[in-house]
């Protein structure tokens, strides 16, 4: 006997992360769900955000690690406010954790939400959080070939940070390939060339936090 | 490794499946698109992880991957979209629209026939 379902396999997450987005639209917060492979900097992005601009916006921060609550220690460090997920093994997160980490972050109060995913350039891509926009991270030191081998993550992205630009000069880093591969995938996708470091080229980010958080 | 999560999304509809047809599940298809990322052997040793100890343990899974299509703004071709020569089919154009990528979907069951 064969039963034909057709049924999406994960609709569970779906409906929560639907969920989640009604949240986050009426209480008026913009959230962000921050992508990128481990180490390209996305703590350190979030922690210059918030000094930045902690005086014209209230940021709250979901960090999401395998083990420890490390980063959520380092943006409190920074002045924000922010709630761990441990995933214990976990690749990703999934819009339940979420759910369940911005009630406890009285994340209604916030005007933005961002959630640092899972270190992990696969797999948090499959997730909708229910955020309003997608942020994929790539740093100078992981190598120019990374957009081709994960068109699926950046296909997806509604912006993309160049992170650690101040390295450009020591690292063999074609900038051109990777603005030609994620045009392939992403032809307007909205690209940033910054240091969260040095702070280069972060205004340009900036003004499009703000200009989509303001636009909604 | 995502698959894991995709595993047990399966094994949950299948096995309250199942039960409403009070059979056993011998066989499953899944389809995918091209940006699920969904690789056939993590995603075969996945489910038979998980099914381990159901009434699932032992079916088989099929996956099928639909290709992603693109129209090209300059010919209006539709083709299938290939990463390693991403242009268009017919008149090698770059400038293309995606059309949507397939989503994972849990497409049929089949049950053990009951006597």
């Amino acid at each position: 006997m064969k039963v034909s379902l057709n049924q999406k396999i994960l609709s569970r997450n779906e409906e929560c992360a639907k969920k989640n987005k009604a949240f986050f639209k009426e209480n008026n917060v913009f959230c962000l769900n921050v992508i990128s492979s481990p180490g390209s900097g996305k703590t350190t992005t979030i922690s210059r955000t918030i000094k930045d601009l902690g005086d014209q916006i209230r940021i709250g921060v979901v960090e999401g690690d395998i083990k420890t609550d490390t980063d959520a220690q380092k943006i409190r460090d920074a002045g924000g406010e922010a709630v761990q997920i441990e995933t214990h093994g976990a690749c990703h997160l999934s819009a339940e954790q979420v759910y369940n980490a911005i009630k406890a972050l009285n994340a209604e109060k916030m005007d933005v939400v961002i959630i640092e995913n899972v270190g992990n350039l696969v797999c948090p891509s499959a997730f909708d959080l229910g955020e309003a926009a997608r942020v994929i991270l790539l740093s100078v030191p992981e190598g120019d070939d990374k957009p081709i081998k994960y068109p699926g993550t950046f296909a997806e992205a509604d912006t993309v940070l160049i992170n650690k630009i101040d390295l450009m000069d020591y690292i063999d880093f074609n900038l051109e390939r990777v603005l030609a591969d994620i045009r392939v995938v992403n032809p307007d996708v909205d690209i940033f060339q910054v240091s969260a470091t040095t702070g280069e080229g972060m205004d340009t980010w900036y003004d499009w936090l703000m200009d989509k958080k303001n636009k909604g | 490794m995502h698959e894991t999560a995709v595993a047990e999304s399966i094994l949950r509809t299948i096995i309250v499946e199942g039960d409403k047809a009070g059979a056993k599940p011998v066989s499953a298809i899944i389809s995918c698109g091209q940006f699920n990322a969904i690789n056939d052997e993590v995603m075969g040793f996945a489910f038979e992880t998980a099914a381990m100890g159901t009434t699932c343990e032992g079916m088989t899974l099929d996956i099928k991957h639909i290709p992603l299509r693109a129209r090209c703004k300059k010919c209006d071709t539709t083709f299938e979209f290939d990463v390693y020569k991403p242009a268009c089919s017919q008149c090698e154009s770059t400038e293309f629209d995606f059309e949507s990528d397939a989503p994972l979907l849990l497409e049929t069951i089949e049950f053990e026939e009951n006597e």
